[in-house]
């Protein structure tokens, strides 16, 4: 009966949205509910950049988020933003490298992951989303690590094989 | 594509459209729906479709009255200022009879407005905004599998009726992901063959010893106009007893009743949800048909019922389709967002509340 809300918030680029439908996809191979919701909106590159994402075991009413159990924040706009979204004893992940600021919040667990300069000493920046995304799967297993595994596999497919590799080393590098 | 997979609303109802038939698809770009002509340039041609970006709205409704002139499926979608540019072609397809499926990916008003989305366009769909007396039939979906439903069935129903159908979406329901099944790929004549389905279609004189088609628009005689009128209405007479379609739960037995389509309905379910943790009853009403408007379905509210709400993205819409339906049983109010904000289930939740402290319940 279990049902997870999520924010995934950063920067244009970073591959926000990317994280969110991750998710969603090794949902669907988990036989769950999901909705997942972009903001969009005149927008680029540098710009904020958001999803929400719903998994759910039941159907899902309303796309929508008003209170999380998940917040992964890239940036300290997107923290700022949903920090105060999340329940009394939701989860934060913040990405350490951009975020110094602490959160304000006492009634959340927070996860504090350098993903930018992980990043960064493995070679590939880009693939700061996807460490975040392997701290923020393993340590709340709403979907399965060998589901996100495969999503991965999938998406970067043989058109973009030389990343599957990056990806999936970044994505297993942070463990709780 | 057999199996669940996640797409996003507006790339599944063009892969919906594309496997219910169409080979025609005619747009110009307009936001939130940008996916859709996208989508349509990249995977028509596979199929041996055609994709023509028109200069503008009014092209792309003249294209496709055209080419469904002439017996082909076509597709095309926009969002509510290009949709008000449509009319002029809607209401000529309906008076020349000439199929097409309208999608809408409805955003906020009024003017060029803003990118967010709204249902103010509500009276711009059922209502329409071209000349005359006509219908089109309008399905509302609340969800990316309805949707993708909805619009390969609007493309037999639309052949069917010989007018056109519109699917009402919205800008949320356009930019989300949810898992779908596509349906089958339906057969599609070879031009050779449309005259067999479709013998009023403009394909060509003479070719097999057929009569000379017409499809035009103009009657100029009063007498012939007004029987030609009376002829469609006898069409969407029928139309209305055969395409309402609603959705409800728990209306015979309701302290309050919540009329809400589309995406607000889904919120909608969320905050009845919350309603009923706080001890209040609550029933929904969900039109999947916009029009025909599901009258009737009022008639079953139940008389305990203390009041029943519109929720709609719009100043007040389809509220006048409640009230006509409600006739003065009820007191009707209003909850409403606009200009592209959309309210939390916990929003409508306290605001129903409220409304019904106040009714007295």
């Amino acid at each position: 009966m279990a049902t997870n809300k999520m924010f995934f918030a950063g920067t244009g680029g970073m591959g926000i949205l990317l994280m969110g439908q991750i998710v969603g996809t090794a949902a669907i191979a988990e036989d769950k509910a999901v909705t997942f919701f972009p903001s969009y909106g005149p927008e680029m590159r540098g710009g904020t950049a958001n999803c929400t994402v719903i998994v759910s075991d039941n159907e899902i009413s309303s796309p929508l988020v008003h209170e999380s159990d998940v917040v992964v924040a890239m940036t300290v706009p997107s923290m700022l933003k949903f920090e105060p979204t999340l329940k009394p004893g939701g989860t934060l992940f913040l990405n350490k490298s951009l975020i110094q600021q602490a959160p304000k919040r006492s009634d959340i667990t927070v996860y504090e992951i350098a993903a930018s300069e992980i990043a960064h000493d493995m070679g590939e920046t880009r693939v700061a989303n996807i460490i975040m995304l392997g701290a923020f799967v393993r340590t709340t297993n709403i979907v399965s690590s060998e589901n996100v595994e495969k999503v991965i596999r999938d998406y970067f497919g043989e058109r973009k094989a030389a990343l599957v590799d990056i990806n999936l080393k970044a994505f297993h590098h942070w463990t709780p | 594509m057999s199996g669940k997979v996640l797409m996003k609303g507006n790339e599944a109802f063009s892969e919906a459209a594309i496997r219910g038939g169409c080979r025609y698809y005619f747009g110009y770009p307009i936001t939130p729906q940008n996916e859709i002509p996208e989508y349509m340039s990249r995977e028509l041609p596979k199929h041996d479709g055609h994709f023509i970006q028109a200069e503008s709205e009014i092209g792309a409704i003249m294209m496709a009255y055209g080419a469904g002139a002439a017996g082909g499926r076509v597709f095309i979608t926009s969002s509510s200022p290009g949709i008000a540019l449509f009319q002029e072609g809607i209401s000529l397809m309906c008076s020349a009879q000439v199929p097409t499926v309208i999608l809408t990916v409805s955003r906020c008003g009024p003017g060029i407005g803003g990118i967010q989305p709204g249902q103010a366009d509500y009276f711009q769909a059922t209502r329409g905004g071209g000349n005359g007396d006509y219908r089109v039939p309008v399905f509302a979906p609340s969800s990316v599998q309805e949707g993708v439903d909805m619009v390969y069935q609007a493309m037999e129903l639309s052949d069917k009726l010989r007018n056109p159908v519109m699917i009402f979406t919205d800008g949320l329901l356009g930019q989300m992901m949810e898992p779908v099944v596509m349906p089958d790929f339906v057969p599609v004549p070879k031009s050779d063959e449309i005259r067999k389905g479709k013998p009023w279609a403009l394909t060509g004189y003479g070719k097999d010893d057929s009569k000379r088609n017409t499809v035009t628009s103009l009657r100029i005689v009063p007498d012939v106009l007004e029987k030609y009128v009376h002829g469609l209405f006898e069409k969407y007479e029928q139309a209305e007893k055969e395409l309402c379609r609603v959705e409800t739960f728990d209306i015979e037995d309701a302290d309050m009743v919540i009329v809400a389509f589309g995406t607000v309905a889904r919120i909608t379910k969320e905050a009845i949800s919350m309603l009923k943790e706080q001890g209040i009853k609550v029933g929904l009403i969900r039109p999947i048909s916009l029009w025909p408007f599901p009258y009737d379905v009022f008639n079953k509210i139940s008389p305990k019922t203390k009041v029943v709400i519109s929720a709609e993205l719009s100043m007040g819409q389809m509220i006048q389709d409640v009230e006509l339906g409600i006739a003065k049983r009820f007191p009707v109010r209003l909850i409403n967002r606009t200009g592209g904000t959309i309210p939390t289930s916990l929003e409508i939740a306290e605001r129903a509340k409220k409304i019904y402290e106040e009714i007295g319940g």
